[in-house]
């Protein structure tokens, strides 16, 4: 398939599985290969070297990157600081902020729900004397803000709430989260990594301060990510590592330019094709449901439906344990919330938050749809689910009991 | 997670899915784990007059490892007597089907299952011996 720029676009080879866990990673887009493979051969100059023209290419290259990605947040080119991705966008937000401010305020307010490497974050920053606030969230999924409004206090740092769930793919009310931060001085951090390139975000519509962006999630390059560092008022961290003083100096190190241009590429390539792609996801993602609940009973979808980004689902199908579940769908690649499928052998902490309980956490299977994702595959994907559920619930025991009527609650499970 | 083909072939083709009559008094049943932990086992036992088991059903809700080794010991018990059944150990079917650490418990599990079954078709037969009386 031929893009109107005149890209191509890779297809799911036949004898693969099909694809399905666009919240994990993408594939890189073949236009932001082709954007990359300049800067390492040809021109690799180090973008620091000020001295000669393979640092200047270098240079204006990775300056045009910035450009890029600024743009898809309405944010200056000069608010971007390029990071290994969004991880380390992550604690360099939180914990430069929390060290810089500490002497005037202590305290950060996030959520239960946010990925580890923000509750890692703030964990660490514990031990440091820093008080941090985990704030339950709603059965949807979502911050109840006068929760939020309660929790923030005069000793209050930094608020740090994702822009969309990695798990459940629902989106939190960053408009109102912004204002009522801006309102009481406080900063607003946000991990973007499943929003930026997927749903519109605008820096200043909601008063973001620091904001994590990843470049694999959107079609570009692993190793790369971003921090949007607001400049108006301006935010100041303390950096996570030190050298050189790039990145002015939150950010030593050189920069990495194929990467840096191919994150600005996926970044250009989303600004343009966002809406479009997000109604072709949300038709797909549509699909996909509506097939698995007309053939299927006790089928229940985690997290809420409408404040969600398109490409995701996260059901949960009772009776059917989810790491079995997927060895019966090989030719599928999704993940589940099931303990079986974690090292820790605990269900997913972001189902229990919701209120999930656990015996339904154990039988949820997170779907994501992407750019390269087909109505053929969603099909497919959804028959093959199907079939795997229908089997594996005429050999449980407990969709047995449920069918006999018996309550399961009811009976005294030997915990193990 | 890499799987032994035993424990693939135990996963795709089940053998002995299915239930038998629990009130049946030549029957035992076993029902062990929880579904809060992610595994539930339910394994019956026919046994014959002669104290053999003839056959076994299974059904689990659980990860691909619990069903294999459900699935393996519905094959395992069958010809045994109900002491022999009893002395399977967890360690024989981790080892036949390569069980990975951290899905040892799903082989403690079945021979649970196991005993559990012999156990219930014991006291049944107990009952029955003193209604007798």
């Amino acid at each position: 398939m031929t893009t109107a720029n005149g890209g191509t676009i890779r297809r799911n080879e036949p004898d693969r599985p099909v694809y399905l866990d666009y919240q994990a990673t993408t594939p890189l887009d073949q236009r932001v290969l082709d954007a990359m493979m300049p800067y390492f051969i040809e021109k690799f100059g180090n973008p620091h070297s000020r001295s000669h023209a393979y640092g200047w290419e270098a240079e204006k290259a990775v300056e045009a990157a910035r450009e890029q990605v600024a743009e898809l947040i309405n944010a200056d080119p000069r608010e971007i600081i390029f990071t290994s991705g969004a991880t380390e966008s992550n604690n360099l937000a939180i914990a430069g902020a929390a060290r810089f401010y500490k002497d005037r305020k202590n305290h950060i307010v996030t959520l239960v729900t946010e990925h580890k490497c923000v509750l890692d974050s703030c964990r660490h920053l514990e031990q440091e004397g820093v008080h941090v606030t985990y704030l339950p969230v709603q059965k949807n999924g979502l911050v109840d803000l006068d929760a939020l409004k309660q929790a923030i206090t005069d000793k209050t740092v930094l608020v740090s709430i994702m822009a969309v769930n990695n798990e459940i793919g629902v989106i939190q009310p960053l408009k109102e989260i912004g204002a009522m931060c801006r309102a009481r001085g406080v900063l607003f951090h946000s991990d973007c990594a499943q929003a930026y390139g997927k749903i519109p975000l605008d820096v200043d519509a909601m008063k973001i301060d620091l904001m994590s962006i990843s470049g694999h999630k959107i079609y570009g390059p692993k190793g790369i990510g971003a921090l949007y560092v607001r400049r108006k008022p301006r935010v100041r961290l303390v950096a996570l590592i030190h050298g050189g003083g790039q990145e002015r100096g939150m950010r030593s190190g050189t920069l990495p330019t194929p990467l840096c241009v191919g994150l600005g590429e996926a970044a250009a390539i989303a600004k343009r094709e966002m809406a479009s792609e997000a109604e072709r996801l949300k038709m797909l993602r549509d699909r996909f449901h509506k097939r698995i609940i007309e053939r299927l009973s006790e089928v229940y979808l985690n997290g809420d439906l409408e404040a969600r980004i398109p490409g995701n689902l996260n059901l949960s199908f009772a009776y059917v344990e989810g790491e079995g579940l997927m060895m019966g769908i090989k030719d599928l690649s999704v993940s589940s919330g099931s303990a079986c499928t974690s090292a820790s052998l605990e269900p997913s902490y972001v189902l229990r938050a919701l209120g999930v309980e656990e015996e339904l956490a154990h039988t949820s299977l997170r779907i994501g749809f992407g750019r390269f994702t087909t109505e053929a595959e969603v099909d497919y994907a959804a028959d093959r689910i199907i079939a795997a559920v229908q089997k594996l619930r005429d050999m449980s025991p407990l969709w047995e009991m449920a069918q006999q009527g018996i309550n399961i609650k009811s009976i005294q499970w030997a915990a193990h | 997670m890499a799987y032994s083909e035993k424990l693939i072939d135990h996963f795709e083709h089940p053998r002995n899915v299915g239930a038998l009559d629990k009130n049946d008094p030549s029957v035992g049943t076993g029902l062990v784990g929880a579904p809060a932990c992610g595994d539930v086992m339910k394994l019956q036992i026919h046994v014959g007059p002669d104290g053999v088991i003839k056959d076994a059903k299974f059904k689990t809700f659980g990860c691909g490892s619990a069903i294999a080794s459900s699935s393996l010991v519905t094959e395992w018990v069958k010809g045994k007597s109900l002491d022999e059944a009893a002395s399977i150990r967890n360690t024989q079917i981790a080892q036949h089907l390569a069980l990975p650490p951290v899905k040892i418990h799903c082989s403690v599990l079945a021979e649970d299952a196991i005993k559990a079954a012999v156990a219930d078709y014991r006291s049944k037969q107990n009952q029955e011996k003193s209604a007798a009386e």
